[in-house]
């Protein structure tokens, strides 16, 4: 396993003449974290769901390693080497935990009994193999959230997509996951870009951020010049009344 | 991995002794039971067998069909006709019969799901397929129409035309269901099975990890419209008669779905827990309704006894009874 490099090549897209994503660029080089960000509604999840698959853009397109994955299946995505997780959760919910990662593990290892192996010993990376055996339903959120990334990577994937896996963790579980997602990085230089309204994680794990904002980039740097940013600024905290 | 390792691997020891004495006991029913006991036992197995069929759209691929006497008619008609008609017998019928019910699946699983009809209204569809051809049939005289087709009843035994008494017929949905049992749990234990569950349970979080969604769900609809057309050969040949009102019934459809639904959806051993239930309980009550002159009694029973379970077992009677005496097997 190792790491793809990601190219958004000026994508957009529309939902009804309701313009949601406009002209975003950016790259992502083989074997980096970078984070997007940018305030609720600015469109980050639909730039996901344009890269894995899920909508095809309107405009520009999106390539892994040169290869161009826009417009393809979401299954084709994954085979292409995208993992992703759903802001929203979505577990297998009435199938154990181990058969949730193992799904994800029979995409690249069709016999059951190897995928099992391999789905456990993601689960213990992860710190769920304790409840392996329990219903997906049964898990707390955070642990769901936990399930996310540990079917996403089951899939062996040169990039991961991280939506929102903080959301609804206690610091210290930030951190663990933090831990987790840097160790993961240095030890198979999987790329990964992870939208992400925690800013503890952004700053601990990227070495690169995008902002976007009403559907379109408005920054993208280090965190140090990102937190300088003007344009993120008023984005965030308001723009400065004229005096 | 050997064949047997996978279809015994993880079942715990109780389990397969109580299946092996299971078959044991069907194998030797016919000299244990009478006439009329050998009848019920006929009609518990070809519901275990359609209702396996069917739980495998719905229990695991999680796709509901309320069509499903589509493939049965089809099946039934084409192997009848060809007998009727030109005296092909139902071993080389069957399979025109099971590659038309197979096709269509296909139009059916198609259009339903290239266009991601889900739920009630899948269902729609599979409801207003099952009707076109009923409609259709009542039309076609080499069908013969709504007037029925007949094959002529002969109780001499002579295998190779699948004629002969109950004897012959009762090995033969025997034989049909234990195939589909296992056929089901090599399925269930293999990566298109899994894909199934997943697709069941969520299908877009099964795209996202690599399931192609439309081509399996195809596979699951073509498997169970097969084995579905074999259940309707099975039935024509054993009923010598055919009629579109009854063949292609809404009543029929939903008959097929009691059992598994009783059962226990998408459990393996599940159907055939509710085939024995519904029919066995059903016939019970049918000879009350006759006693006390009361008809309809098996309808009530059939009400109250869907009520009850989904009330109290919603997740179904076997996986319950497993449960209680650690038969392992849980709900997929």
């Amino acid at each position: 396993m190792s790491g793809a490099r990601l190219e958004l090549d000026g994508i957009g897209k529309s939902f009804r003449g309701l313009r949601a994503v406009h002209d975003v660029s950016f790259d992502v080089p083989a074997g980096a974290i970078n984070a997007l960000i940018g305030p609720n509604g600015a469109g980050k999840t639909t730039i996901f769901n344009m890269i894995a698959g899920v909508y095809r853009p309107d405009a520009g397109s999106v390539r892994l390693d040169g290869r161009q994955i826009s417009g393809l299946r979401p299954d084709l995505v994954c085979d292409a080497g995208v993992g992703r997780t759903f802001q929203i959760v979505k577990p297998f919910k009435g199938l154990s935990v181990l058969e949730n990662v193992t799904v994800g593990a029979l995409h690249r290892r069709p016999a059951l009994p190897d995928a099992r192996a391999y789905a456990a010993d993601i689960l213990l990376q992860l710190g769920l193999h304790d409840r392996r055996h329990q219903a997906a339903e049964s898990l707390t959120l955070p642990d769901r959230k936990r399930l996310e990334v540990a079917r996403a990577l089951a899939t062996e994937p040169k990039l991961l997509l991280l939506d929102e896996v903080m959301a609804g963790l206690r610091p210290t579980e930030i951190d663990v996951m933090v831990t987790f997602l840097q160790e993961l990085n240095q030890r198979t230089g999987l790329t990964i870009l992870l939208i992400e309204h925690v800013m503890r994680a952004v700053m601990a794990l990227a070495s690169n951020i995008v902002v976007v904002s009403y559907g379109e980039k408005i920054a993208e740097g280090t965190p140090a010049e990102i937190a300088r940013h003007q344009a993120v600024l008023d984005v965030y905290l308001g723009e400065a009344e004229p005096a | 991995m050997t064949l047997l390792a996978r279809l015994t691997g993880g079942v715990p020891a109780r389990s397969l002794w109580g299946l092996g004495l299971l078959l044991v006991l069907l194998l030797a029913a016919p000299a244990l039971l009478g006439k009329y006991g050998l009848s019920v036992l006929i009609l518990v197995l070809y519901f275990a067998f359609v209702g396996q069929a069917w739980n495998i759209m719905m229990g695991f691929a999680g796709q509901l069909s309320l069509g499903h006497a589509l493939y049965a008619g089809v099946g039934g008609y084409i192997a009848a006709g060809l007998f009727f008609h030109y005296g092909i017998g139902p071993w080389a019928g069957v399979f025109v019969a099971v590659a038309a019910a197979v096709a269509a699946g296909s139009i059916v699983g198609y259009l339903g799901f290239r266009f991601s009809l889900a739920g009630v209204y899948f269902a729609l569809l599979t409801i207003a397929f099952s009707e076109f051809t009923r409609i259709a049939f009542d039309h076609w005289g080499w069908a013969g129409g709504s007037g029925g087709l007949f094959l002529k009843v002969d109780a001499t035994s002579d295998i190779l035309n699948l004629r002969g008494g109950p004897l012959l017929f009762y090995y033969v949905i025997l034989a049909l269901a234990a195939g589909t049992f296992i056929l089901c749990r090599l399925l269930l234990e293999s990566r298109l099975g899994r894909y199934w569950l997943a697709i069941r349970e969520d299908p877009e979080a099964a795209q996202a990890v690599g399931v192609p969604v439309l081509r399996c769900k195809m596979i699951a609809i073509m498997i169970s419209a097969a084995l579905t057309a074999l259940a309707g050969v099975w039935n024509a040949f054993y009923y010598n008669n055919l009629f579109p009102e009854t063949a292609f019934a809404m009543g029929r459809s939903i008959e097929f779905t009691l059992a598994p639904i009783i059962g226990g959806l998408g459990t393996l051993f599940g159907p055939i827990v509710g085939a024995v239930v519904l029919t066995g309980l059903g016939e019970i009550f049918t000879d009350l309704s006759e006693v006390f002159h009361i008809s309809g009694l098996k309808q009530i029973f059939y009400g109250l006894a869907l009520l009850v379970i989904v009330m109290y077992r919603p997740a179904g009677v076997w996986p319950w009874i497993a449960e209680r005496f650690g038969f392992g097997e849980k709900r997929r």
